[in-house]
């Protein structure tokens, strides 16, 4: 395929993702007042963060008076996992220029790693796959700096926002990106693990009980995995 | 005031995060690295939806059957299963929430 083609087909499989952080965005733009951001704020942490779970967190935490200090040891936390994308894309990304690794960063978010690794475990050769990680990456972008706009200017008019619970679209994205995978004991494993560590571990200060489950997931993934080669090797 | 020293705050380490692994084109990662790297998003993922549904408020375990989160997430996983289609698994889950909400009289109409 040609770069024109990469670029707009990871566009068009971003979309479904859009549909998800679509309500989330809104919210973001129309709770963000309340929180003690200024529309300057609220339009800049859209554009310069870009990643709506710390923002989320960041406005109930600002609502509640945390400091400086705690709200960004609390983004670090939950923003870990992004350095686990980016171990998991970099073999895919070695290869290009910084001018391309820098910005493919930025717009790494959950929706654009699902969608990505998709489009690198496919075994055709295309030297443009870099194209199809920046049209998924940027759709998104715009997608959810266009909801904060939107949650900015008519938030205000539909009244109790915050209790329609379009948070459930983050989890129906999720959802969406998580099933399709659990298609060996390993990964249905993993799941198990760490849903029942995020459970347990829900009441943990700066959402560590997230990476411990995170943790845990993926060492229960793994050790399954490996006795699995050892039990088929002895088959053999 | 503060709060833009927050935003470039935040920037500064989502964007760290972000490009930790992709500022070192060299690194090679060792097997084990790599095997657990499958794992990541199922772990992370799963580890943000299953108190999402469980603990809607974030705080208080919510097993009742007038929780839609549970109720809607449950059908949303069925969805996913049986369809393994991105956009049928969002926009119908997001149907069925709001069905139930609409249901349960939860939603401020």
């Amino acid at each position: 395929m040609s770069r024109h083609h990469e670029f707009l087909q990871g566009a068009r499989d971003m979309l479904p993702m859009l549909l998800g952080a679509m309500p989330f965005g809104i919210i973001f733009g129309s709770l963000a007042g309340a929180a003690g951001l200024t529309p300057w704020q609220t339009i800049g942490m859209s554009v310069l963060v870009f990643a709506g779970s710390a923002q989320f967190i960041a406005l109930s935490l600002l609502g509640g008076g945390a400091t400086l200090a705690v709200l960004l040891l609390t983004t670090l936390v939950v923003n870990l996992r992004h350095a686990l994308y980016s171990a998991s894309l970099q073999p895919f990304v070695r290869h290009l220029p910084k001018r391309w690794r820098m910005p493919l960063a930025f717009w790494l978010t959950d929706e654009a790693f699902a969608v990505v690794q998709h489009r690198y475990a496919e075994t055709d050769s295309s030297p443009h796959k870099h194209w199809y990680f920046l049209g998924a990456a940027l759709a998104m972008y715009l997608n959810w700096q266009l909801c904060t706009l939107i949650g900015l200017v008519f938030g205000q008019s539909v009244p109790n926002i915050a209790a329609w619970g379009l948070d459930f679209a983050m989890l129906a994205t999720f959802i969406g990106i998580v099933v399709p995978v659990l298609r060996n004991r390993p990964q249905v494993a993993a799941a198990v693990v760490a849903g029942a560590v995020a459970l347990v571990g829900h009441g943990l200060p700066y959402k560590l009980g997230l990476m411990a489950a995170a943790g845990a997931g993926i060492v229960v993934g793994v050790v399954l995995e490996r006795r699995y080669r050892l039990l088929q090797d002895e088959v053999f | 005031m503060e709060n833009w020293l927050l935003i470039f705050g935040m920037l500064a380490i989502t964007f760290t995060t972000r490009y930790s692994l992709f500022a070192f084109p060299d690194l090679r990662f060792p097997e084990l690295v790599r095997q657990g790297l499958h794992y990541v998003p199922t772990a992370v993922l799963t580890a943000i939806v299953v108190p999402g549904m469980l603990l809607p408020d974030g705080q208080h375990l919510a097993l009742s059957l007038d929780n839609a989160y549970l109720l809607a997430g449950l059908v949303t996983i069925g969805i996913a299963a049986l369809t393994r289609n991105l956009l049928a698994t969002i926009a119908g889950g997001l149907l069925v929430f709001f069905l139930l909400r609409w249901l349960f009289g939860q939603l401020p109409l």
